[in-house]
């Protein structure tokens, strides 16, 4: 039994049949790569974990519950911490800012109003920001506006949000999208890091191959909108169906 | 001190100190010399300073923090004064239960106009806000004339109830009173030809301002501020973080109309009457400028918008044609009339022009309002003439700053 079990999911756009009957199954503690041409839905299956769409057939089980027809901030509650393609992260605020929002969001909950209370007293909750600061490197940046950052950082930072939560579940979306060659690689240590270091299950969207050969315990290859095969990345690698879903048929020549 | 930062502290009593001497401060002209027009210390002025202050302040932790712009806020500074006006003729003249009145319906108002409007954000938001404020206006104007009296305005009249007040009720109205002491007495000192006027309206106003302020302050720096500057920031992270940012927005709502309402309060505490053109849009309209001038998110900038903009409506409104030509008569005839011309067209009643033009001004030049004017002029005393790039603009709000180091380091 996994920690997240999707079943029999299926999601239509109009004409579109963006997800037919998807069954995917992620165990604890391992780094399970989805990946697939170019609408494939991968998209569709992550937004349908978060919240963000409602399936229209299926079940998403997260930890024995239900994740289905929840509001994505009730979802994050749950455990689960998503990054996405582009980084989302709060550009006008400082850094460390950044990290004590996620911090305030794990202990106080969806919304508290601590309005005459003082940041500044919260001395466990800086502790901890600053501790996940040092762990990804960014300490040294924590009075940066976010914004004014490269684009890996940003993304260090996102990943770092997401970690000072403690989730059981982090959803990377393409989480070297668009980047330079250095900030991938960066990007990949860090991960490699962080997966050697904590107790963390990670599911991963990917296109680089690189990427998703360096990290992944578990591949499922999805191709229009069902997954073709799930398996190690070794047994990936060479498989028939996955060089037919990539570069279409074989052709005799 | 007071659960402030050392900084914040420091900047408190500096504004708590400015505000007990504004008397002084605005009076810097002899009386009876030629300048002696532009003295704002008479306490009409000074109390429509402090309450717009308050006003502002409010509207600025909607606007400037959660970013969500309301061009509805003047409906509640109406509700405020219309319920504050309620309870002198009610209950009882001292002003202090009319506030607290006032305060809650406003809040009341708030929250239901707010539920509805925060269901869509940006110039949709504003929409709505505006629709519901004009419904307000109109309702006041008309429908409601039993609670409002309409195009007349609600006053005081010596049949009311009053019901704590009318033993001691003599012949004549009654004045609006903080536990006996009258709103409208005050203590003229003249000093080397300078008449200063301590008027308790005015320093009635200016405690509650300071308290305002204090709290604003207080808010502005606790982790419920934080939460709505990350409203403004980005709410899809806010959502993916675990947090629901309609509660925030609501909660900054209600605040705001709160002080909306706070703010129209002590406007029937000073002269009680309520009219319903309070309500109108152009003193929504006011507010958001009052807010943007001074420097939207900031926490000096929406009070000095707002003493800007009062001063301006006051003091360049009294200046009529014979005071212009007392000015200019050293020129010759033509000319005289041509410089009285151009002058009155941003004097008397064409002040809105001054506005407009110092309005427009700021905006364009410096896009964080005069608070950024005066940051500027402190950074160009303290480092001297030194040129500027784009990189060492300090304000990264309104210029979000380009990274220096490349892609990667």
């Amino acid at each position: 039994m996994g920690i997240l079990e999707v079943k029999g999911v299926g999601k239509r756009f109009g004409g579109l049949q963006a997800l037919g009957n998807v069954n995917l199954s992620i165990h604890e503690n391992t780094v399970h790569a989805i990946i697939g041409p170019n609408g494939a839905g991968k998209s569709t299956l992550l937004n349908c974990l978060v919240g963000k769409l409602m399936p229209d057939t299926g079940s998403v089980m997260f930890d024995g519950q239900s994740v289905l027809g929840r509001k994505p901030h009730e979802i994050n509650q749950m455990g689960i911490s998503r990054v996405f393609q582009t980084p989302e992260i709060f550009g006008d605020l400082t850094v460390m800012e950044n990290m004590m929002i996620p911090c305030f969001a794990k202990r106080d909950g969806a919304f508290r109003m601590h309005a005459f209370e003082s940041i500044a007293q919260e001395r466990d909750l800086i502790a901890k920001a600053e501790k996940m600061l040092s762990d990804v490197g960014m300490l040294e940046k924590r009075e940066m506006v976010a914004s004014s950052m490269s684009r890996g950082d940003k993304r260090r930072l996102e990943i770092a949000m997401c970690l000072v939560q403690e989730p059981k579940l982090l959803l990377l979306d393409e989480p070297t999208a668009g980047m330079a060659r250095a900030d991938t690689n960066n990007t990949i240590e860090l991960l490699k890091q962080i997966k050697a270091e904590r107790d963390i299950t990670i599911a991963i969207i990917e296109h680089d191959m690189h990427v998703v050969f360096s990290l992944a315990d578990r591949i499922t290859v999805l191709a229009q909108g069902t997954p073709l095969v799930e398996d190690t990345p070794d047994n990936i690698k060479g498989h028939p169906k996955v060089k037919e879903a990539y570069l279409g048929e074989t052709q005799q020549v | 001190m007071f659960g402030l930062n050392k900084k914040d502290t420091t900047f408190l009593l500096i504004v708590i100190g400015l505000t007990l001497f504004t008397p002084i401060l605005m009076q810097p002209f002899a009386e009876g010399s030629g300048l002696a027009q532009f003295n704002g210390g008479y306490p009409d002025l000074m109390q429509k300073v402090a309450i717009f202050g308050i006003f502002a302040v409010g509207f600025n932790i909607l606007f400037g923090l959660t970013g969500y712009l309301s061009f509805g806020h003047a409906a509640f500074l109406g509700i405020g004064s219309y319920s504050a006006v309620w309870m002198f003729k009610l209950l009882t003249m001292n002003v202090i239960p009319g506030i607290l009145l006032a305060m809650v319906v406003s809040g009341l108002f708030a929250a239901a106009i707010g539920y509805v409007s925060l269901r869509r954000s940006g110039i949709y938001f504003s929409i709505l806000t505006l629709a519901f404020a004009q419904m307000c206006y109109k309702m006041a104007y008309s429908v409601l004339t039993p609670l409002t009296n309409g195009e007349t305005g609600l006053q005081l009249a010596l049949d009311d109830p009053r019901i704590l007040d009318k033993a001691i009720e003599g012949s004549s109205l009654p004045v609006t009173n903080i536990f006996g002491l009258p709103m409208n007495s005050s203590y003229k000192l003249d000093v080397m030809n300078h008449v200063f006027t301590f008027s308790v309206g005015f320093y009635f106003c200016a405690v509650i301002a300071i308290l305002a302020f204090y709290v604003a302050i207080r808010l502005f720096r606790s982790p419920f501020g934080m939460m709505l500057r990350a409203v403004k920031s980005n709410q899809h992270r806010m959502n993916y973080t675990g947090l629901d940012p309609k509660p925030y927005t609501l909660a900054a709502f209600v605040i705001s109309g709160m002080y909306a309402g706070l703010a129209g309060g002590l406007l029937a505490a000073m002269d009680p009457l309520a009219g319903a053109d309070r309500m109108l849009w152009t003193a929504s309209g006011e507010v958001v400028i009052m807010t943007i001038l001074g420097g939207a998110g900031t926490l000096m900038g929406p009070v000095l918008g707002a003493g800007v903009i009062k001063y301006l409506e006051n003091i360049f409104s009294k200046i009529n044609e014979s005071v212009l030509h007392s000015w200019f008569h050293w020129l010759p005839d033509g000319i005289e009339d041509l410089v009285v011309w151009v002058f009155a067209r941003f004097t008397g009643e064409g002040w809105h022009l001054t506005l407009g033009v110092t309005f427009m001004l700021v905006v364009t030049f410096l896009p964080g309002g005069l608070i950024e004017g005066l940051k500027r002029i402190r950074d160009r005393v303290k480092n001297g003439k030194k040129k500027r790039d784009k990189y060492d603009d300090p304000d990264p709000d309104h210029h979000p700053a380009p990274t220096k180091r490349v892609a990667g380091e």
